[in-house]
C-alpha cells in the first residue's frame, strides 16, 4: 500500500512541478505568483520525500513484491545496506537525483524571501521545469515503483562491491553538488529572461555556487577514497569517463565561484559568469547522461536501456540548447561593467578562469572523443592517464604557479613587484622544502620534486597571505595574533582552500612518485619487509559474515617506530550472488598508508599477497576536506549568508 | 596602455593559452591513445612489438597456468589465439572461459606481455568493446545477457 502511495506522491509532484513551470514562465511579472511558486516548491519536496521514504520502507522490510527491491536487495543484508540499496540501482538513484533537485528548489523558496519577486518566480519556475523533466523521466522510463506478482520469497543481492559504507556517503554528497548547480542554472536563466543582471545577482548566486561546490568536492573526494580502498576500481583516480563526468562540473564550478566574485565586487565579467553558470549545470547533465545512458561500462552503469539514453539525450539537448539560445539572444544586451588593469585581482581571477576553462575542455575532449570515434567510425580506443597527464597536468601547472599571487593583488590595479616581494618568504620556504625532499628521497632526478615544489609553493603562498595580513614580523607577536584571529572569515576560507589545493598536490605527487609495491607468495609465518615495515603473514581463517563467507588473512605489521598492529585482508564470497570481492587491509601510519591485498589461494596452501606502501596518500583527501571545509566556513560568514542579500547600490549608499 | 591595447593584450593572452591547450590535446591524441584489438586484429594489422594496446578476448579453457604470482594463459577470439604472460594479482572474477581486457604490448616472439588485467564488476559484466568484437566475429553466444 505504501508503495502505491509513494508512486502516487511522485505523480503528484510531477503534476505540481509541470504547472509551476508553465505558469511561472508565462506570468513571471505578476508579483502575487511568487508565493504560490514558493508553496509549490515546498510541496514538490514534501511529495518526493514521501515517495522516497516509501521506497526506503519497502527495502527495509524486504518487500520483494517491489521489483526494484527484489532485484537489488536481500533480506540477509545489514540494515544500512538495505537502505543504501535504494539508490544502488538506476531507478532509485534517479529518484535520489530528483529528491535533491526538489530539496534545492525548496531551499531557494525558503531562503529567497529577500529576492525581488519576479526573479524568485523565474528561478523557481526554471527549477520546477528541471524537476518536471526529471520526475517525468523517472516515472515514464525508470519507474522505481513497479510490482511483481506473485512476490518472490527472497531478493537477489545488491552488487557486493556496492555493499559498502561508501554507497551511503558518496552518491548523496555527489548529487548535492551536481544537482545543486541547477540553482545557479535557474538563476542564470531567470537573469537572462528578466534582464536583471547586476552585482546583486552575483551576490545571490554565490552562496548556492559555494554550497554545491563544497558538496561536490566532498562527493568526489569520497568517491576517490572509495575507489582506492575497494581495489579493482583503479586506485584513487583513474581518469575513468565516469570520474571525469563529476570532475568537469567541479572545474567549471570552481571557475564560476571565482568569476562570480569578480561580478559581485566589480560588476564585471557578467556575460562570462552567466555562461559559466549554464556550462556548469550542463556538464552535470552531461555527466548524468553518460553515467545513466549505458554508453559507458562502469560500476555506475546499472543497466543499459537505449530508450533511457535517448530520452536523457533529448532532455540534455532541450536544456542546454534552450539555455544557449536564450544566452545568445540576450547576452548582447549586457553592458560591460567595471574597468581594470591586466595586473589586478580581476586579472588574476580571469587567468584562473582561463586555465580552469581550458582544463575543462581538455578533460571533455579526452572523455568524449572515444565515444564519438566509436559512434562515428566504429574504432575502439581508450584515452587514459597519459593523455590527461600531458594535457590536464600541463594546463594546471601555470595556474598553480600564479595562484598565490591572486589574493595579494589589489582590485582594479595591482603592484606585481610589491606582491612578489611579499611572497619571497613563501617561495624560499617552498624551495627549501622541495630541495629537502629531493635530498631525502635519494636525489633521483624526476618530475616529482618539481611537483612537490609546486604543492609547497601553493600551500605556503596561501599561508603567506594570512601572515601578511596579520602583520607578523612587522609588529609585536601579540598584536599579530590578535589581527590574525580578527581577520574576516573570507580571508581565512580563501587561505584554507588554497592551502588545501597545495596539500592535495603534495599528496598526489608523493603517492604517485614514491609508492612501493611488492607482489609475493607467502606461507603462514613468513614475513616480508616493505618500506621498513615488517609484515608477517599469520595465517588464514574462515569467517562467516551476515550475507557472505570470508577467507580472512591475518597479518602482523611492525612499524619502524615499534608497535605491532594486526591487519585483516579478506576474500569474500557473497551468498546470494556467489560473487567474490576482495577487501584490502589498510593501515594508516601518519599520513602514509600500508595496503595489503590477498590474492587467490594457491593449490599448495600458499597465498599470493600484494603489498603497497603509499607515502602521504591521505593528504590527497585531507586537502579536499580542507577545500570543502573552507567553503562551509565562508558560507557561515554572515555577510555572505543566503538570506541577507543587499544590492550593490544600496550597499554603496550605506557606506 | 589604452583600453584598446589592454583588450588586445588580454585577447592575445587568451589566444596563447588556447593555442597551447589545442597543441597539447593534439599531441596527446596522437601519442597517448591506446587502441583496442582482438587477437585476430593484432595478427591482421601486424601490430608492431612494443606498441601499447588493449587486447580483448576470452580466456581459453584449460590454458591458465599459475606459478606464484606469475600467470600464463591464452586469449582467444575463436579464430586466433594469443599467449599472454602476466605478473601480479588477477582480478577477483578472472576465470577460464570468460572475457577479459588486458593492457600491455606484443613482444618480439609474438606473445602478449600484460601490464594490467582490467577488473570487472560482476560475473555478467563483459567489456563493451569485447561484446562488439565477438558479435562481429560471430562468437557471441550470450545474447540478452545483461552487460
Amino acid at each position: 500500500m505504501s508503495i502505491e502511495l509513494g508512486h502516487f506522491a511522485l505523480v503528484l509532484a510531477f503534476a505540481i512541478s509541470t504547472i509551476s513551470a508553465i505558469v511561472g514562465l508565462i506570468f513571471w511579472k505578476r508579483e502575487v505568483l511568487a508565493g504560490y511558486l514558493q508553496q509549490g516548491a515546498v510541496l514538490q519536496f514534501v511529495l518526493v520525500a514521501a515517495s522516497f521514504a516509501a521506497l526506503i520502507q519497502a527495502f527495509v522490510v524486504s518487500d520483494f513484491s517491489l521489483k526494484l527491491a527484489y532485484e537489488h536487495a536481500n533480506s540477509a543484508q545489514p540494515l544500512i545496506f538495505k537502505i543504501t540499496a535504494v539508490w544502488g540501482n538506476h531507478e532509485g538513484s534517479m529518484l535520489l537525483w530528483v529528491l535533491i533537485l526538489v530539496i534545492m528548489g525548496a531551499a531557494v523558496a525558503a531562503f529567497g524571501r529577500n529576492l525581488p519577486k519576479d526573479l524568485l518566480t523565474l528561478v523557481l519556475a526554471v527549477q520546477s521545469l528541471i524537476a518536471a523533466a526529471f520526475t517525468g523521466f523517472t516515472l515514464f522510463t525508470s519507474n522505481p515503483f513497479l510490482r511483481l506478482s506473485p512476490a518472490p520469497f527472497e531478493g537477489q543481492d545488491l552488487n557486493p562491491i556496492l555493499q559498502d559504507i561508501g554507497l551511503a556517503i558518496h552518491p548523496p554528497l555527489l548529487y548535492l553538488g551536481y544537482v545543486g548547480f541547477s540553482v545557479c542554472f535557474s538563476f542564470a536563466m531567470a537573469a537572462l529572461i528578466s534582464g536583471r543582471i547586476d552585482a546583486a545577482w552575483a551576490r545571490w548566486v554565490r552562496p548556492w555556487t559555494l554550497l554545491s561546490w563544497c558538496f561536490l568536492t566532498l562527493g568526489i573526494a569520497m568517491g576517490s577514497y572509495w575507489a582506492y580502498y575497494e581495489l579493482g576500481w583503479g586506485g584513487w583516480w583513474f581518469w575513468d569517463p565516469v570520474e571525469n563526468a563529476s570532475f568537469m562540473p567541479w572545474l567549471a564550478g570552481t571557475a564560476l565561484l571565482h568569476s562570480a566574485l569578480v561580478m559581485e565586487k566589480r560588476n564585471a565579467l557578467k556575460i562570462w559568469t552567466i555562461f559559466l553558470a549554464i556550462i556548469t549545470f550542463s556538464l552535470s547533465l552531461l555527466g548524468t547522461f553518460m553515467v545513466r545512458s549505458g554508453i559507458l561500462t562502469s560500476v555506475h552503469t546499472f543497466a543499459s536501456d537505449p530508450t533511457r539514453g535517448m530520452v536523457i539525450l533529448a532532455l540534455l539537448a532541450l536544456f542546454i540548447g534552450g539555455a544557449f539560445s536564450l544566452f545568445a539572444f540576450r547576452a548582447s544586451t549586457l553592458r560591460v561593467g567595471g574597468l581594470f588593469a591586466p595586473i589586478s585581482r580581476e586579472g588574476a581571477l580571469i587567468l584562473n578562469n582561463l586555465f580552469l576553462a581550458t582544463a575543462t575542455v581538455a578533460v571533455l575532449v579526452g572523455t568524449l572523443y572515444p565515444l564519438l570515434l566509436d559512434a562515428l567510425v566504429g574504432e575502439t580506443i581508450s584515452v587514459g592517464e597519459p593523455f590527461f597527464n600531458l594535457t590536464f597536468g600541463v594546463i594546471m601547472a601555470p595556474l598553480l604557479i600564479v595562484l598565490p599571487f591572486g589574493p595579494f593583488l589589489a582590485w582594479k590595479r595591482g603592484d606585481l613587484i610589491a606582491v612578489t616581494q611579499r611572497l619571497a618568504g613563501a617561495a624560499g620556504l617552498a624551495l627549501f622544502a622541495a630541495v629537502l625532499c629531493f635530498a631525502l628521497t635519494g636525489g633521483e632526478v624526476s618530475l616529482a620534486p618539481l611537483g612537490l615544489l609546486l604543492g609547497f609553493w601553493v600551500a605556503f603562498g596561501a599561508l603567506a597571505e594570512l601572515v601578511d595580513r596579520a602583520k607578523f614580523f612587522r609588529t609585536d607577536v601579540v598584536t599579530s595574533f590578535k589581527r590574525l584571529f580578527g581577520l574576516p572569515r573570507t580571508a581565512w576560507s580563501t587561505a584554507i582552500a588554497h592551502f588545501g589545493i597545495g596539500v592535495t598536490v603534495i599528496g598526489v605527487v608523493a603517492a604517485s612518485a614514491w609508492q612501493q609495491e611488492l607482489v609475493t607468495t607467502m606461507v603462514p609465518g613468513e614475513g616480508v619487509v616493505i618500506a621498513e615495515h615488517q609484515v608477517t603473514f599469520d595465517g588464514m581463517e574462515h569467517v562467516e559474515g551476515p550475507n557472505f563467507v570470508s577467507d580472512t588473512g591475518r597479518f602482523a605489521i611492525r612499524a619502524p617506530g615499534g608497535g605491532v598492529r594486526t591487519a585483516l585482508a579478506e576474500r569474500r564470497v557473497y551468498n546470494a550472488s556467489g560473487q567474490p570481492t576482495t577487501e584490502a587491509a589498510i593501515e594508516t601510519y601518519g599520513f602514509s598508508q600500508l595496503y595489503v591485498q590477498l590474492g587467490e589461494p594457491q593449490a599448495d596452501g600458499k597465498s599470493v599477497v600484494r603489498l603497497w606502501y603509499k607515502p602521504y596518500v591521505t593528504l590527497i583527501w585531507l586537502g579536499c576536506l580542507m577545500m570543502a571545509g573552507a567553503g562551509f566556513l565562508s558560507l557561515s560568514y554572515r555577510r555572505l549568508r543566503v538570506g541577507a542579500p543587499r544590492p550593490a547600490s544600496a550597499r554603496a549608499a550605506a557606506e | 596602455m589604452t583600453r584598446k591595447q589592454k583588450r588586445l593584450a588580454i585577447i592575445a593572452g587568451l589566444g596563447a593559452v588556447l593555442a597551447l591547450a589545442a597543441t597539447l590535446i593534439f599531441v596527446a591524441m596522437r601519442d597517448q591513445i591506446v587502441f583496442f584489438y582482438s587477437p585476430s586484429e593484432i595478427h591482421e594489422k601486424a601490430i608492431a612489438a612494443g606498441t601499447s594496446i588493449r587486447l580483448g578476448g576470452l580466456v581459453k579453457e584449460g590454458s591458465w597456468k599459475r606459478v606464484g604470482e606469475t600467470s600464463d594463459f591464452v586469449v582467444t577470439d575463436g579464430q586466433t589465439e594469443m599467449a599472454t604472460h602476466y605478473v601480479g594479482l588477477l582480478p577477483d572474477l578472472f576465470r577460464e572461459g570468460q572475457g577479459v581486457v588486458i593492457e600491455g604490448s606484443v613482444t618480439a616472439d609474438g606473445s602478449f606481455a600484460a601490464t594490467n588485467v582490467l577488473a570487472k564488476h560482476d560475473e555478467n559484466y563483459m567489456p563493451k568493446e569485447l561484446v562488439e568484437e565477438l558479435k562481429k566475429r560471430g562468437e557471441w553466444q550470450r545474447e540478452g545477457a545483461p552487460l
